[in-house]
């Protein structure tokens, strides 16, 4: 380890870009929030910086791709990880894609989503600025689990989606038109709501999913929970 | 352009006149405000909280004229609540909006309650393009201001953070004069242990029913031993609850790259809240917004403010449409009058 360069600081963690024996690697330090009793800060900075560690190992041993974790420094709530060279989903998305290369990235996204949620894993935290498609081979590569835990509950597991779908509603509300214009199809426009979007991920999910008819099934639950609840005051 | 609004989706009916003058200005000439106070351990229903909005509507709107001392044909645009909301109360007050439209012959205008919060805190503060956190009783949304509709990135996905709050007072019997929130954050004031809740933030979503439900037991347990008192409950809810909050509103300032934030909706009055979120936003280089209590809290101005931004875009409610709706996304509203 010798320079350390700050890059950004997201809403908690800090980023450093540092070099790990020769390969290139993130420092992300949590920081203590002063707002939080401090009970509950330490409780859950402990929980995530171990949390995200965890589950960078489980996800790379059944085979999905993420950052390898490199060193854990629970004392200091640092991670040393794998620096990934690539775009995240959501610059990827807003640069404008055609059908066939949504298709494939929602497809992607559907099918490791299904073997994360079969091995009990929630994300937590699942949006499009979470994954990123590394440079090269485009391959798809999850980031960001401290917000992660495990659960064999349907309804985690549809809460999880219903993160996600809503997640690409807010931050891809015109990602419809701007796919019509580059495809040049505008008669098609209505079929292209980012509703539509999403389900090709839930397509792969459902496919792939051992576990996905009461997933799926719990998801269509808190949709309806969130958007036709009834609300005052 | 001079607007008078009427509010009545939940516990308060309020009537509010604001005038927009030819330089931009918004000038509040009257906000009054009555609220329908339950019993302790009881909640209001939509049945009596109409009938508490029928008894004071009329005197409201005498008022309101009074102390904005104008007359009825100055008045521009009639604005009410169109949803969300209990539908008894809406429906009591949005059939005087109608009435006063036949007689004064003004035109009508439908706002969404939401959108009323916003506004009104947007003019009140002069923030100009803040992440939104509204919260009340039926309420929690993270909202950002994007192509034309204020989006919702994060929300409660079962009950809203006044009403889990408001549920928790009635358990322990605190009173809902002059609202339940209100006594909550009073006994906070005193709390000195700290009981750890869940905690439940997904992503940018939070959700606080199985906090409700942790506390239940806890009260039912460990208070009847003595080992906590209500006050220590207060204080670890509220810690908690907050905390929630002002994470997911980092979450989306990060998310949206926004140094501002806007608190809205009757909970934004607690002063805990504020001082936790202006602690996150400082941390940030940021600036917070907030509202005192005449202006957090339902009110008839907010409707006003919105309808006289909606009014001045050539927007109008014809009467066949001036229903009431429950459900009523904040997402919904084409937001015509912001670039």
């Amino acid at each position: 380890m010798a320079t350390v360069v700050p890059v950004k600081q997201g809403a908690e963690a800090r980023l450093l870009d540092i070099d790990f024996g020769g390969r290139p690697a993130f420092a992300k330090q949590r920081f203590k929030k002063a707002y939080r009793h401090p009970v509950l800060d330490e409780r859950l900075t402990a929980r995530r910086v171990t949390q995200e560690a965890r589950t960078m190992l489980r996800l790379r041993r059944a085979g999905i791709d993420a950052p390898a974790l490199f060193l854990l420094d629970t004392a200091n709530s640092i991670i040393y990880v794998e620096r990934i060279e690539g775009d995240t989903v959501r610059d990827v998305l807003r640069g404008g894609v055609d059908d066939a290369q949504f298709e494939a990235i929602a497809r992607a996204i559907g099918a490791d989503l299904a073997k994360i949620h079969d091995m009990d894993l929630i994300h937590g935290d699942l949006t499009t600025s979470n994954m990123m498609l590394r440079h090269g081979t485009r391959k798809l590569v999850w980031i960001d689990f401290g917000l992660s835990y495990t659960s064999t509950l349907a309804e985690d597991k549809g809460v999880d989606l219903y993160v996600l779908e809503r997640a690409i509603q807010s931050t891809h509300p015109n990602q419809a038109k701007a796919m019509v214009r580059h495809a040049g199809r505008a008669w098609r426009g209505t079929l292209l709501t980012p509703w539509n979007k999403f389900d090709g991920i839930i397509r792969q999910y459902t496919a792939d999913s051992k576990n996905a008819q009461p997933v799926i099934r719990k998801f269509e639950e808190v949709r309806l929970r969130g958007r036709k609840r009834t609300a005052f005051g | 352009m001079i607007a008078i609004g009427f509010e009545g989706s939940a516990n308060k009916i309020g009537i509010g006149i604001l005038e927009h003058t030819a330089s931009g200005e918004a000038v509040v000439l009257a906000n009054v405000r009555r609220t329908y106070i339950t019993p302790p351990g009881q909640g209001f229903l939509p049945k009596d909280t109409a009938v508490h909005h029928r008894q004071h509507v009329l005197a409201l709107v005498k008022e309101a004229l009074a102390v904005a001392k104008i007359k009825p044909s100055q008045i521009d645009c009639i604005c009410f609540t169109k949803g969300p909301g209990m539908a008894a109360p809406l429906i009591s007050v949005a059939l005087v909006a109608r009435t006063l439209s036949l007689i004064w012959k003004k035109p009508l205008v439908g706002v969404n309650h939401a959108i009323g919060h916003i506004e009104m805190g947007r003019m009140i503060t002069g923030a100009q393009n803040p992440i939104v956190l509204y919260v009340s009783g039926g309420n929690t949304q993270v909202i950002a201001y994007s192509e034309k509709r204020y989006r919702i990135f994060g929300e409660a996905i079962d009950i809203a953070v006044g009403n889990c709050l408001d549920r928790f007072a009635r358990i322990v019997g605190l009173p809902n004069d002059p609202a339940p929130g209100y006594n909550v954050e009073q006994c906070a004031k005193r709390g000195k242990t700290f009981v750890e809740l869940p905690y439940g933030v997904k992503g940018m979503d939070v959700s606080f029913s199985g906090i409700l439900t942790f506390i239940e037991s806890v009260a039912e347990d460990k208070l009847k031993k003595g080992l906590v008192t209500v006050d220590d409950l207060c204080y670890s809810l509220q810690e908690t609850l907050f905390a929630m909050l002002v994470e997911i509103t980092e979450r989306a300032m990060a998310h949206v790259g926004s140094s501002e934030v806007l608190i809205v909706g009757g909970v934004g009055s607690n002063v805990r809240l504020q001082e936790m979120m202006e602690s996150m936003v400082k941390d940030r280089g940021g600036r917070l917004f907030a509202t005192d209590e005449r202006f957090c809290i339902d009110n008839g101005l907010m409707i006003a403010q919105a309808g006289a931004l909606m009014y001045a875009t050539g927007i109008v409610t014809e009467l066949e449409n001036t229903n009431c709706t429950q459900r009523y996304r904040t997402d919904d509203v084409y937001v015509a009058w912001r670039e």
